[in-house]
């Protein structure tokens, strides 16, 4: 019974992360090659560099295509460089400044084309541009990160799109992992990632971080995207597997970036809150044979404490207007916390939940798993 | 997957010796702070020296009470930190920009979904 759980497991948490042969302890007494060790670590550079990489770049050259395409080159160079020239000693300000160099050398060669087309125009304003360069990315990342996160989650973006761009850009996830989370073909996601592109950049959609009243809108956009690939990875629309747990990992992460970066949007903290309290359960959602089990079923030895823990403060984040959306689904559907604190379940265990919630009981079905 | 990072500092988690200096409680702080809004930092906490901690021994039926001052200096741990990264890659990568001149630090993945 146990090897059957591990290994459906240990396949579910292959499903988004870096190739497990490759993460896999090594047996004692084989040693890796260099090379193989630089490309580990330039895996693991590029989970925690690539987003702020990609922001800074897109602040300055203004569209996540043409940012996302520097990084790319970034990473390539590093690729090829690393693995004789050893890991630079801090890595990221490397992969910035080689990003840097190419941003610079395409504005040049822009510059240099619409020079041919008229000869004289803007070209101070484009001078004044690449000083900007220099400054605009040495500077908190911060701004930028919050900037690229509404981008990406940009409402002229269906939410496919939106979806498959942010797990891309923010995520650091290549186009084949996002296939593989979501059980779609490869081509797919990368068509669906430059129409997202393309779309963006047709609408010239500013690089702004959204103030006033179009804050609560763009934020409730990027909200929502987080939500749908945590719930993706929750209850699994296709595939075998109920549950894709790396998914539901990556969203909570998201979550708490953006709960860092936005620390009075009552909004994001419940969100993070929701995913956490869920994110407990989920070992104890599904039997040894992949089967379902409901919440007054359900083993809770088996709820991990720790996010339940960490869910609480976010739950009880500031207080806002536009908290209702998450408030609402977090109270609702965590009976988790109150049944925790109560008897284990009687016959009548139903009962006993019901009466823990001031919920009318035709809502009650929604978050029975 | 999760984490503990656990910060074994020998003789210096035993109590200030000599307390970090401004600049190298900045500098700490600095590194937390992008771990933190990296979405890296599930949870982390700060030890009192083991003088004031407890050992439990078991044997059979019996039990032993141990106080502290534990004589493993090399094992003490001053602190932990729970980290959910993507592989333990990623976790080696972020231990390796942190601040510290001295001590161990274990990384150990936290065993969840099977065998609970």
């Amino acid at each position: 019974m146990r090897s059957v759980r591990s290994s459906r497991w240990t396949g579910c948490e292959g499903v988004l992360g870096i190739d497990r042969r490759k993460s896999a302890p090594q047996e004692p007494g084989r040693r890796e090659t260099l090379a193989t060790e630089a490309h580990r670590a330039i895996e693991a550079i590029w989970r925690i560099e690539s987003a702020r990489l990609i922001a800074g770049l897109a602040r300055f050259v203004g569209d996540i295509g043409t940012a996302e395409e520097l990084a790319q080159d970034a990473l390539v160079a590093a690729l090829e460089q690393w693995p004789t020239s050893g890991v630079p000693e801090k890595p990221g300000a490397w992969l910035m400044a080689t990003a840097k160099h190419r941003a610079t050398d395409l504005f040049r060669r822009r510059k240099t084309l619409e020079r041919k087309y008229e000869e004289l125009g803007r070209d101070v304003e484009r001078e004044q541009r690449g000083v900007e360069l220099d400054t605009a990315i040495d500077e908190d990342f911060g701004d930028d990160l919050l900037g690229l996160i509404f981008m990406a989650s940009h409402p002229v973006l269906s939410k496919d799109a939106r979806v498959a761009l942010t797990l891309r850009v923010l995520g650091g996830l290549t186009t084949e992992e996002i296939a593989r989370g979501f059980l779609v073909p490869v081509p797919n996601i990368a068509q669906r990632i430059v129409r997202a592109k393309r779309t963006l950049a047709e609408a010239h959609v500013r690089f702004e971080v959204p103030d006033g009243p179009d804050r609560v809108a763009r934020l409730a956009s990027v909200l929502e995207v987080i939500y749908l690939i945590f719930n993706e990875g929750y209850s699994a629309t296709a595939g075998e597997d109920w549950v894709r747990p790396a998914l539901c990992e990556e969203a909570i992460r998201l979550g708490r970036i953006l709960a860092e970066l936005t620390p009075t949007e009552p909004e994001v903290h419940g969100l993070v809150a929701l995913m956490e309290i869920h994110a407990s359960r989920l070992s104890a959602r599904v039997g040894p044979s992949g089967e379902p089990i409901l919440l007054l079923d359900q083993d809770r030895a088996r709820w991990t404490g720790c996010s339940s823990d960490v869910a609480w403060p976010h739950s009880n984040a500031p207080r806002g207007s536009g908290a209702r959306w998450v408030r609402t689904r977090c109270r609702r559907r965590s009976p988790h916390a109150t049944l925790e604190r109560r008897p284990r379940p009687k016959p009548t265990g139903r009962a006993s939940w019901r009466s823990t919630t001031r919920s009318p009981s035709s809502r009650r079905p929604r978050w029975l798993n | 997957m999760r984490v503990l990072v656990l910060a074994k500092e020998g003789v210096r988690s035993e109590g200030p010796a000599t307390p970090p200096t401004p600049e190298a409680m900045a500098e700490f702080q600095k590194y937390n702070e992008e771990l933190v809004k990296a979405g890296v930092v599930v949870g982390a906490g700060r030890l009192y020296p083991s003088s004031q901690g407890k050992r439990l021994r078991f044997d059979g039926k019996k039990r032993t009470v141990i106080d502290g001052p534990f004589p493993e200096s090399k094992e003490l741990v001053g602190g932990y930190w729970l980290w959910q990264v993507r592989s333990i890659d990623e976790a080696i990568e972020w231990l390796k920009r942190s601040p510290f001149d001295g001590g161990t630090y274990e990384i150990r993945q936290v065993l969840e979904m099977d065998g609970m």
